[in-house]
């Protein structure tokens, strides 16, 4: 495959095929992923979403942000939605009833729709092999519910069912490692992207729709009604949480883990590492870490983040 | 009179239900076991492991992603198919709304199955009456010819630019889907030709364009949106009238199939038996109906008057026909093999009651409810009706008007 | 900004959407609104590629960056990330 080649400004004639209109809120950093990813588009594509906010935000009943075909089913079944959509241009294919030489699918889930409720779609869908590209974009909560936890909200963070209360300060529990566990289904591509590195994530979605078969991309997309901060910051937000570590770049062609530049320049030297305390204090979903009782918490999370990076580091072949 | 030659094979229920959908041209086969459909889905596997059909068969992680599957392929223009029954169509419950409301044409075998707790593999009718207002059109067979029939028409309806709604067709578990019956099938090309290709109506997109109702790069449609309460109540309105609309195609799709096999079952939504002089009435669905004749044959043999109605299509519900055949009869007994826990009766029991409400003499309707589970339903319990119901008609008098027969006290 | 209200028979089967999004103008949410230096940009495309509106377009043309105030909901990413800060958040007087 080779490597598409673009200048920026290129890229900005490239057309919207999730237009403006939409009711995102302001500052949204899935939307920023939808469009840097749709722009991604080699050719004709088809796409779905689950539930969730970028399904509700773009399609209130008349008005569609959609410049290309889109479905909606329900919640947990996007993998399955795509895996239906996929399969029906195969054989109308073979039977010599589509005009189309190829039609990429795409299919977009949030955190909650995918961690969740969609994994076992998810999971089986990429056992099938259906070629398809799925992006999770992850804003950490079941935000369009009203920011409810999901098996994707950090460890420590506030959700509205996971309170930062007298007794439990907020979620005990780890973020799941989704990304590390559809690398496991042996798929040909995985890959984790944020909307700060735009033209590593515009990349990876290409790369995701050529590969022949299922390819996973798990996308940072800050919330700013979610986390807790101006909307201005949606991105310097996901900036910082690639220069933490917290949610480090790379992809694994066929299980081979290759770290992005943005992080492998951290691995390649140390001191650019920032300490998580520099990502936490951003964000007011944070904010009782920062009392006296709480700070323990912050050094759980440092070390989970360090583990993970050394595992991380491992798998890539640096020491 | 046929109009075409047949050949004749012994196929079970389920095995009836694959090769009609061997020969339907369709396109895609979402499939997830569950006794007793397992031996539809494994036999089209055969035929799609042999070549004998150019389907592409999703063996699918659940009975939700199965109707998902078949629901955005139908979207993309694919001709589908899934079965399922009991638990099955019960997980897959939210699909079947969603399936209706974005109005694909998909055709689903249940293969009638009792719902949990406690878990039972056997015939009854409560899966596919829990789905009774999800907007789809419900055919029930009573036996495997018939399921065979009501497969090949099913698509023809469902596809029907003006009905455009998912098709579930019934067949009794067990009863009818693991025993063997002589079925005449029709050759492969009278049945595409039947079936023909799916056709798409245009609809308005959002680029003011009349567009194929279908998922197409070259003209963008969304599917699936989020109404508001500004709105959600057109689109259901719609879907009501596609219901009524659907009543005529079934009509007519009976008729032309009719015509080419031979074979009707009364007007394609209910099927009389017996019905036009008699008293007593029995109404119910599916393979019992095959043992009631008998039994209407035994007393027709002695003098007494009486008749069934068999509902062929409960959905739409066949109103204008039931009360045709049914107002003039001096007691109805309805039998139901599904129990409307706290509702005074069996779901069949209710629309019949409901059908005949407005008449100015209407007659005593009761309520049997039998075979929860897969009790056995044996001639002698069906007699027992008939007297409850000649009793009834005689005295004028409904002593309990709903009963459960064949269970133990 | 509501389309007229129509009944069940005009409108397409399947709730197909039958207006684009940008019928839907979602400009009037702001408080802030962005305000471009031609002098000090670069055109570097960052305030395009990052804003979740895609409400700034690159006119070759012009050569210029041209804000949509008619979906500008005035986040406020594209002058946070532009390096040059070319682009300033304003409080909007309204009528």
């Amino acid at each position: 495959m080779a490597e598409w080649k673009f200048t920026a400004k290129d890229f900005a004639q490239i057309p919207e095929r999730f237009a403006s209109g939409h009711r995102a809120c302001a500052g949204c950093g899935p939307a920023i992923a939808m469009r840097l990813v749709l722009k991604a588009a080699r050719g004709p594509v088809i796409a779905t979403n689950s539930t969730g906010c970028m399904e509700v935000v773009s399609t209130i009943y008349p008005y569609t942000a959609w410049r290309i075909p889109w479905i909606h089913t329900a919640f947990e079944n996007v993998a399955a939605n795509a895996a239906g959509i996929e399969t029906a241009l195969k054989i109308l294919k073979k039977k010599g009833r589509l005009k189309y030489e190829h039609v990429d699918v795409i299919a977009f889930g949030g955190d909650g729709g995918t961690y969740d409720i969609g994994f076992q779609a998810l999971s089986g869908a990429a056992e099938r092999g259906h070629d398809f590209l799925y992006v999770l974009y992850d804003n950490e909560a079941y935000m369009n519910t009203g920011i409810q936890r999901s098996g994707g909200t950090p460890l420590g963070a506030w959700t509205t069912t996971s309170p930062a209360g007298r007794v439990i300060p907020g979620k005990t529990e780890r973020k799941k490692p989704i990304a590390d566990i559809m690398v496991a289904h042996e798929i040909p591509y995985v890959a984790t992207a944020t909307i700060s590195e735009w033209r590593d994530l515009v990349l990876k979605a290409r790369k995701g729709m050529e590969v022949e078969g299922p390819a996973f991309l798990h996308v940072l997309a800050p919330c700013p009604r979610g986390w807790r901060y101006d909307t201005s910051k949606t991105v310097e937000i996901a900036r910082l949480a690639v220069e933490t570590c917290i949610f480090p770049l790379w992809e694994a062609e066929n299980g081979e883990y290759k770290l992005s530049p943005a992080s492998k320049k951290i691995a390649l030297k140390s001191e650019l590492k920032k300490p998580v305390e520099e990502y936490l204090k951003t964000q007011g979903r944070f904010r009782h870490l920062f009392k006296p009782e709480n700070k323990h918490i912050i050094e759980r999370i440092q070390k989970e983040v360090d583990r993970r990076w050394q595992k991380l580091l491992k798998l890539c072949g640096i020491a | 009179m046929a109009k075409i030659a047949q050949k004749v094979i012994a196929l079970s229920g389920d095995e009836a239900v694959a090769y009609a959908v061997k020969q339907c041209d369709v396109d895609v086969v979402a499939a997830y076991p569950i006794t007793p459909q397992t031996i539809i889905v494994e036999r089209f596997s055969e035929y799609v492991a042999n070549g004998e059909v150019d389907t592409a068969f999703i063996c699918v992680e659940s009975e939700h992603s199965a109707l998902t599957c078949c629901l955005t392929a139908a979207a993309t223009g694919a001709r589908a198919f899934t079965a399922t029954a009991s638990a099955g169509l019960a997980l897959m419950h939210e699909v079947l709304g969603v399936t209706s409301g974005c109005r694909a044409p998909v055709v689903m075998a249940i293969v009638n199955r009792a719902l949990s707790a406690p878990i039972n593999i056997h015939c009854d009718h409560s899966d596919s009456m829990a789905e009774r207002d999800m907007g789809w059109i419900h055919i029930y067979a009573e036996n495997s010819q018939e399921a065979y029939d009501s497969i090949i028409q099913a698509f023809r309806i469902a596809e029907h630019p003006d009905v455009l709604l998912p098709t579930l067709v019934g067949l009794d578990g067990f009863v009818l889907s693991h025993t063997l019956e002589n079925v005449n099938v029709l050759p492969d090309d009278a049945v595409k030709g039947f079936v023909g290709e799916r056709k798409f109506p245009l609809v308005r997109n959002h680029e003011g364009k009349m567009i194929p109702f279908k998922l197409d790069p070259e003209n963008p449609l969304t599917i699936g949106p989020l109404d508001l309460y500004d709105y959600y109540f057109e689109h259901k309105r719609q879907q009501e009238e596609a219901m009524k609309k659907a009543y005529e195609v079934i009509r007519q799709v009976h008729e032309e199939y009719a015509e080419l096999s031979g074979r009707r079952y009364g007007n394609g939504l209910v099927e009389p038996y017996r019905l036009e002089d008699a008293e007593i009435a029995v109404v119910c669905i599916g393979s019992t109906a095959g043992t009631v004749k008998t039994v209407v044959d035994e007393l027709r043999g002695k003098g007494v008057k009486a008749g069934l109605l068999r509902i062929r299509v409960f959905r739409p519900l066949p109103v204008q026909d039931i009360i045709q055949w049914l107002s003039d009869k001096k007691a109805v007994g309805v039998m139901d093999r599904a129990c409307s826990f706290g509702g005074n009766g069996g779901p069949l029991f209710h629309e019949i009651r409901h059908a005949l409400y407005d008449l100015p003499n209407r007659p005593p309707v009761t309520n049997y409810i039998y075979g929860l589970g897969g009790r056995d339903t044996s001639p002698h319990l069906i007699h027992k009706v008939y007297q409850d119901l000649q009793r009834i008609a005689e005295t004028g008098r409904v002593e309990q008007l709903v009963s459960f027969i064949g269970l133990r006290e | 900004m509501s389309p007229e209200y129509k009944g069940w028979k005009e409108i397409p089967i399947a709730g197909v959407c039958w207006l684009p999004s940008t019928e839907y103008k979602t400009g009037d949410w702001r408080t802030y609104k962005p305000v471009w230096d031609s002098e000090k940009c670069i055109r570097c495309m960052l305030c395009h590629i990052y804003c979740p509106e895609g409400a700034i377009k690159y006119n070759p043309e012009t050569d210029a960056m041209e804000f949509d105030y008619d979906f500008c909901k005035g986040c406020g990413i594209c002058a946070n990330e532009c390096p040059k800060e070319a682009i300033e958040m304003i409080l909007e007087e309204k009528e």
